[in-house]
């Protein structure tokens, strides 16, 4: 803007600017808060007043990966000995557990849950955005009667509150033995997100121009091979952006997979919660679980910085 | 219902010769979704919607008697399921207004030239982009009377704000502020880019006041997508379950979706909580139908 600006209006900016500025740190105090948890030492981790500078250690990590057992006093001298050094991280903060078991290391509930999170989200995400862009394309390009009414059918599906959803569901799936299993949670995850991979495909292949299919049509291809060698790459961005929010939906879902999982389909959301429990909780640890947990969504954020707008609007705003 | 049914397509006859005809590859590209839907959406609620009328619960082998109307009467007449009704309801004022406050506000602060804005604006939406269950599990932390950040920097002491049932409601909705206000600063400031600058200019020339021209020309002009972001927030707060259910476990936050989960899985009553289940649909996709108007609306500009 090449506009001359008066000195109050440069005040005025200034003073917004600073505002901007405090408001965003306020926004990221909470994330800030719970990523430097993740690194504190127990002791420092419910202080009053709250600590701010400490030694970072990677002892939670070590913790949330392991199976644990209280001792009742300091490990003793041989045990200290033969432990591998990132057991001595954990004796080395003041801490009296032990990793359980005789000598063999045994993994605790989480990178399991984590597991569970990847496959449930990327599986449901593949069959989502799949289906999602056939349709898209079929609802872009071709004249379908009621499109509008059954366009919103779709949208409705996706406004549906899980837990309507799931007391049906929960009876249809112990019926046929769904309960508790990766499919179980697959397919509720498909049906969530496959109305908004719908609504989100369909604005982008509008975008491209019908004329492109035409010209090859007229070169001899196909309708199907002119949708797979030219709709297809020119809607890579769409689909890309698409399917990270379709992962970014189903990896943090919790009500379903509350209600339809328990142990061996249990995905991250209903677990991490399930560790303050009873007694003293370990801050640090569910911290450092809560950190691996927001990291892929932190950076998924970033990719998908310029479709954000879209994305949450279903499309009806383009930038 | 409207179904798939041939019509005419736009398409050359010469290509449509070759290989599946368009009428084929539609159907082929919109059945299969539309079908997935209805198996795994409309048919459950069809299911759930015989049982509203039976007296069933999924904890016992009992077979489900038929018992009419009987369980919507007596939800519609339930003082205590109203009272839920009006804890939602009070959660989704204090909720969506605090975010279009705080999204609307923060929307009119960016709306101009600001180092690094790309940036900042990207950093302000992470939290809307966490899982709600785990976001509430760390406020918990920071809402802990002991130990917990948020009454140390307020200097509020050992203030309870999860066990106090006067309170907790609003830590709730405090931690839903935080979550969603980037949702509708998103979109405001979407509104706000698009506002053109000559009205602006002109309203200078004109000596406007701030006032005269932030509700006669910004607002007009940016309340059809703020009325989405409303509409939006207002539905998915109508449902809320993750964050008051992770929160807290007082009466007072006790929202209808919690009243529901708990009356199907904790209480089994199944036949019940089919038939509220049923209330809240019709409430969400009343909600939902003024949503998608606005949606459209904005789409045709």
């Amino acid at each position: 803007m090449a506009a001359v600006q008066t000195r109050s209006e440069r005040a005025l900016n200034r003073l917004a600017i600073a505002a901007v500025l405090v408001i965003t740190l306020l926004f990221l105090a909470p994330i800030y808060w719970i990523t430097s948890t993740a690194f504190k030492p127990r002791n420092l981790a419910t202080t009053i007043p709250p600590t701010v500078v400490f030694q970072p250690e990677i002892s939670p990590f070590v913790k949330l990966f392991t199976k644990r057992s209280q001792l009742r006093s300091a490990p003793e001298p041989e045990v200290y000995a033969a432990a591998p050094w990132w057991e001595r991280l954990v004796f080395d903060g003041g801490e009296k557990v032990v990793r359980s078991g005789r000598g063999e290391v045994q993994l605790s509930g989480y990178p399991n849950r984590f597991m569970n999170s990847l496959i449930v989200a990327i599986t449901s995400t593949v069959l989502a955005v799949g289906m999602g862009t056939f349709t898209a394309y079929g609802f872009s390009r071709f004249k379908v009667k009621g499109e509008a009414d059954l366009l919103f059918f779709i949208l409705s599906t996706r406004m549906l509150p899980p837990v309507v959803v799931a007391i049906p569901m929960f009876l249809m799936y112990r019926a046929v033995g769904l309960n508790d299993t990766h499919w179980g949670l697959i397919i509720l995850y498909t049906a969530f997100n496959l109305s908004f991979s719908v609504w989100l495909m369909k604005g982008f292949i509008d975008e491209i121009p019908k004329e492109y299919e035409e010209a090859a049509l007229v070169d001899g291809y196909t309708r199907l091979e002119a949708f797979f060698k030219i709709v297809l790459p020119e809607a890579a961005t769409g689909i890309a952006a698409t399917a990270v929010f379709c992962f970014i939906t189903a990896w943090n879902e919790y009500a379903f997979a509350l209600i339809m999982t328990n142990r061996r389909a249990q995905t991250a959301p209903p677990f991490i919660p399930s560790q303050v429990g009873s007694g003293l909780p370990d801050w640090t640890v569910i911290a450092a679980g809560t950190f691996l947990f927001l990291l892929p969504v932190a950076i998924f954020t970033f990719l998908l910085r310029n479709h954000l707008l879209r994305g949450m609007s279903f499309g009806a705003i383009r930038k | 219902m409207a179904t798939v049914v041939m019509t005419s397509l736009d398409s050359k006859s010469r290509a449509a010769s070759r290989g599946l005809s368009d009428i084929k590859i539609r159907n082929l590209f919109i059945i299969p979704t539309i079908l997935f839907l209805i198996v795994f959406n409309i048919f459950p609620l069809i299911y759930s919607l015989g049982y509203s009328f039976t007296d069933f619960r999924a904890s016992t082998n009992a077979p489900a008697t038929f018992v009419g109307l009987q369980n919507y009467r007596e939800l519609l007449n339930d003082p205590f399921i109203w009272a839920n009704f009006a804890i939602t309801a009070k959660y989704v004022i204090v909720s969506v207004t605090g975010q279009v406050v705080v999204g609307f506000g923060t929307a009119m602060l960016l709306n101009r030239e600001i180092p690094f804005k790309g940036f900042i604006t990207t950093l302000l939406l992470l939290p809307m982009m966490l899982s709600m269950a785990v976001v509430g599990l760390f406020w918990k932390l920071l809402y802990d009377p002991s130990f917990g950040i948020i009454n140390y920097a307020l200097g509020l002491g050992s203030f309870e704000w999860l066990a106090n049932p006067e309170m907790a409601l609003y830590a709730v909705a405090i931690t839903d502020i935080w979550m969603w206000s980037p949702f509708v600063m998103l979109l405001s400031l979407a509104g706000l880019s698009a506002v053109p600058r000559h009205l602006y200019e002109a309203a200078a020339i004109d000596r406007a006041g701030p006032f005269y021209t932030f509700f006669r020309i910004t607002l007009p002009l940016v309340a059809p997508i703020l009325m989405i972001a409303i509409i939006f927030r207002t539905m998915e707060a109508f449902k809320t379950f993750d964050l008051a259910y992770i929160l807290t476990s007082q009466p007072t936050t006790e929202v209808i979706s919690i009243r529901l989960y708990k009356m199907a899985f904790q209480e089994w009553q199944t036949g019940r909580s089919c038939a509220l289940a049923y209330i809240v649909l019709i409430m969400v996709l009343a909600i939902t139908n003024i949503y998608v108007k606005y949606l459209n609306r904005v789409k045709e500009r």
